[in-house]
């Protein structure tokens, strides 16, 4: 049977190799990965058994696992939204950073609040000041023609200076201040604002909240008009605005939800992680580049808020086994960074298989075509 | 104490820096304006840095040769480049995904090579200055402009060179046809693919020699993400010059004279928030790209695959 009568008698096919792809990209970045523990001159086999123990083997490494998927599923829900509305979003980084530091400022400026008080507020600043670091590039796309990859690459910058700033000065913990070190750290929140703790392990309320959220994003996106109109201008921006679509509102709503989540997930990484806020210099010192790592998660799970929840726990687990690799057989844990590099430039390059495989479809199935992610989508109004 | 700011040896110092920090900015935009003037924006240049930068320390330092550490890095940064040709020409992937995918590689690559190679971190000896007879001797002006390593001196040398290349040359001709309207250039002959191919090498080339002037000329050490996201700022440069050689060489001095003045105030222990001065370049980069947007228009093919039949 030739491809194009298999199609025709399974349409389902098609959905099948969505999920494939994906899958089948991480095997290959991780048989490439295999090759390089050989050239390290470590054991494959014993190096990923290390890292599956690492990310599963107790109720301690499964806790560790949740929690650090939690901001990739976040940042990987405003992915979902940016890139399904036709935007590029890649200031993740920065979007965390603002997130964190005005979630820990809202803890800090009110330290015998109550917590029922303070957590949500703290969240709800993390929210609102991501939006405001994702609607700025958006704004400037939609009304300046502003590229929201470079503008999106240059707010990272500010807001990691903003928070080097800030952390140094302002907002630096008072015992710093009197210590010769000064470490660019904050106080420790009260711990009456710590994020619940669901059972005795490290795995905090954020996760839960962030899975609520994946599924708050499919309604919104799937079951409303704002939705509905969010995606008709990522797939079709000309079409749309006949449609009677103001473009340009949607591009900025896009952008700056996108960064909202990021956003979120900064203030529940302070609240249900770190406790505090701290820099080394660099964004990743905070963020563990999940900032990148959550466009990662987002294309894995076929940039649909779903499909992102079982993808962050796959990226999370790879980042918690990677500590395990480092520690057990000293195979840095860079390799999973590279790794996780690999796994993009896959799934991101498998796209022309799928393409192809789509044209030579005749069934009409209720697949959607994933958004044209153009980076200057030429707006008339 | 913002009056040592302005002594004449403190001016003359952060100068000299400046030019000597362009050197990175310089070889990056560079080697990115061959990329997207024929339509492929490489978003991974920062990972082609990193993994320049080792590839060309780790040689620089096992054999002591500072050249064959810099044909390292240019090796590495070439087949990166390569690499990127592969995912965006022949696979036509999301060009500004996949970069973040290559950088993502790079930044873990380089790292885990520098773990497992080196371990800590070492220093190797840099280039020397050079300074040019006659010339360096010219006061002021000398110390500034005739007074650095050969790296700096090259990627000087760059600016008009590419001016020259893309501008007067069939080669630059075909380039930015490419750029501009790959389906008239291919329909007369010149190929796309060819094309792109040899500018994303060029580029990758470029941005090995970047970072390896990073860690053999300027501050000669490696570290796990050195760069720090110069990679990235490079790309946008690109965009604040206009396409133009001389446009990133502006952008780029712009970038490497506040990073010479934060560091002298530093230096100096004047109590000025250097964060906040770091801040600017990027704000001022942002507000440079709202005016250039309205004025310069980028390669009409930027981004996009080239299919042949479209």
């Amino acid at each position: 049977m030739t491809i194009q009568g298999l199609l025709e008698k399974y349409p389902r096919v098609l959905r099948l190799i969505d999920i494939l792809l994906p899958l089948l990209a991480t095997l290959a970045a991780l048989a490439i990965g295999a090759v390089m523990l050989i050239l390290l001159k470590a054991n494959p086999v014993t190096a990923y058994a290390a890292l599956l123990e690492g990310a599963f083997g107790s109720q301690n490494a499964l806790a560790d696992t949740l929690v650090k998927a939690t901001p990739l599923l976040l940042v990987g829900l405003g992915i979902c939204i940016a890139f399904r509305g036709g935007v590029i979003n890649i200031g993740g980084e920065g979007q965390l950073v603002v997130g964190a530091v005005s979630g820990t400022f809202v803890g800090l400026s009110f330290p015998d609040a109550s917590g029922w008080l303070i957590i949500p507020a703290a969240l709800a600043a993390g929210f609102l000041a991501g939006a405001v670091w994702g609607g700025i590039p958006g704004l400037l796309k939609a009304y300046f023609n502003v590229n929201e990859i470079l503008s999106t690459i240059m707010m990272n910058q500010i807001a990691v200076q903003g928070m080097n700033f800030l952390l140094r000065g302002p907002l630096i913990d008072p015992v710093q201040l009197e210590a010769a070190s000064r470490i660019p750290q904050t106080a420790r929140l009260s711990p009456a604002f710590d994020l619940p703790r669901l059972i005795p392990t490290r795995l905090h309320l954020g996760t839960g909240l962030a899975v609520v959220a994946a599924v708050l994003v499919f309604i919104f996106l799937w079951r409303t008009t704002i939705g509905y109109r969010i995606r008709a201008v990522g797939l079709n921006p000309h079409a749309s605005r006949y449609a009677g679509i103001h473009v340009r509102r949607y591009m900025v709503l896009s952008l700056l939800l996108s960064g909202a989540f990021a956003g979120l997930a900064g203030a529940i990484q302070v609240y249900g992680v770190n406790h505090r806020m701290f820099t080394d210099g660099s964004a990743t010192g905070f963020t563990g580049g999940a900032g990148f790592n959550g466009i990662v998660a987002a294309l894995f799970g076929q940039l649909h808020p779903v499909g992102t929840i079982p993808a962050s726990f796959l990226f999370g687990a790879l980042l918690v086994g990677a500590n395990k690799l480092q520690r057990a057989i000293q195979v840095p844990s860079a390799l999973i960074t590279a790794l996780n590099g690999l796994v993009v430039v896959f799934v991101v390059s498998s796209e022309i298989w799928r393409r192809r495989l789509a044209r030579l479809r005749l069934v009409e199935t209720k697949e959607e075509p994933l958004p044209a992610t153009e980076t200057e989508v030429e707006v008339v109004s | 104490m913002i009056n040592d700011l302005l002594a004449a040896n403190v001016i003359i110092g952060i100068l000299s820096s400046g030019i000597r920090l362009a050197t990175p900015y310089l070889y990056a935009t560079i080697g990115e304006t061959f990329g997207q003037r024929s339509g492929v924006l490489n978003l991974g240049v920062d990972g082609q840095m990193l993994l320049g930068a080792f590839g060309g320390f780790y040689v620089a330092f096992t054999t002591g040769n500072l050249w064959l550490g810099l044909l390292a890095a240019m090796l590495v940064g070439s087949l990166m480049g390569l690499a990127m040709g592969f995912i965006s020409v022949t696979l036509k992937a999301e060009q500004g995904i996949s970069g973040i995918g290559v950088y993502l590689f790079g930044l873990g690559m380089s790292d885990l090579l520098f773990q497992k190679t080196l371990g800590t971190v070492e220093t190797v000896r840099g280039f020397r200055p050079i300074h040019i007879p006659v010339l360096s001797d010219i006061p002021v002006i000398g110390e500034i402009l005739f007074s650095h390593n050969i790296l700096v001196y090259i990627a000087f040398a760059l600016v008009p060179i590419s001016w020259f290349v893309l501008n007067k040359t069939t080669l630059g001709l075909k380039i930015r046809a490419v750029g501009e309207n790959p389906h008239a250039a291919d329909s007369l002959g010149v190929s796309v693919a060819g094309i792109r191919y040899f500018t994303l090498i060029i580029g990758g080339t470029l941005s090995g020699v970047a970072g390896a002037s990073l860690s053999i000329a300027l501050l000669n050490v490696f570290q796990q993400n050195m760069t720090n996201g110069l990679g990235f700022i490079a790309v946008a440069l690109v965009y604040f010059g206009g396409w133009r050689p001389f446009g990133v060489l502006v952008g780029s001095l712009l970038f490497s004279m506040v990073n010479a003045l934060q560091l002298w105030v530093q230096v100096l222990n004047i109590p000025i928030p250097s964060d906040i001065a770091v801040m600017m370049p990027y704000l001022l980069t942002i507000l440079a790209l709202v005016i250039a947007v309205q004025r310069v228009r980028p390669p009409a093919a930027l981004t996009k695959p080239f299919e042949r039949g479209d």
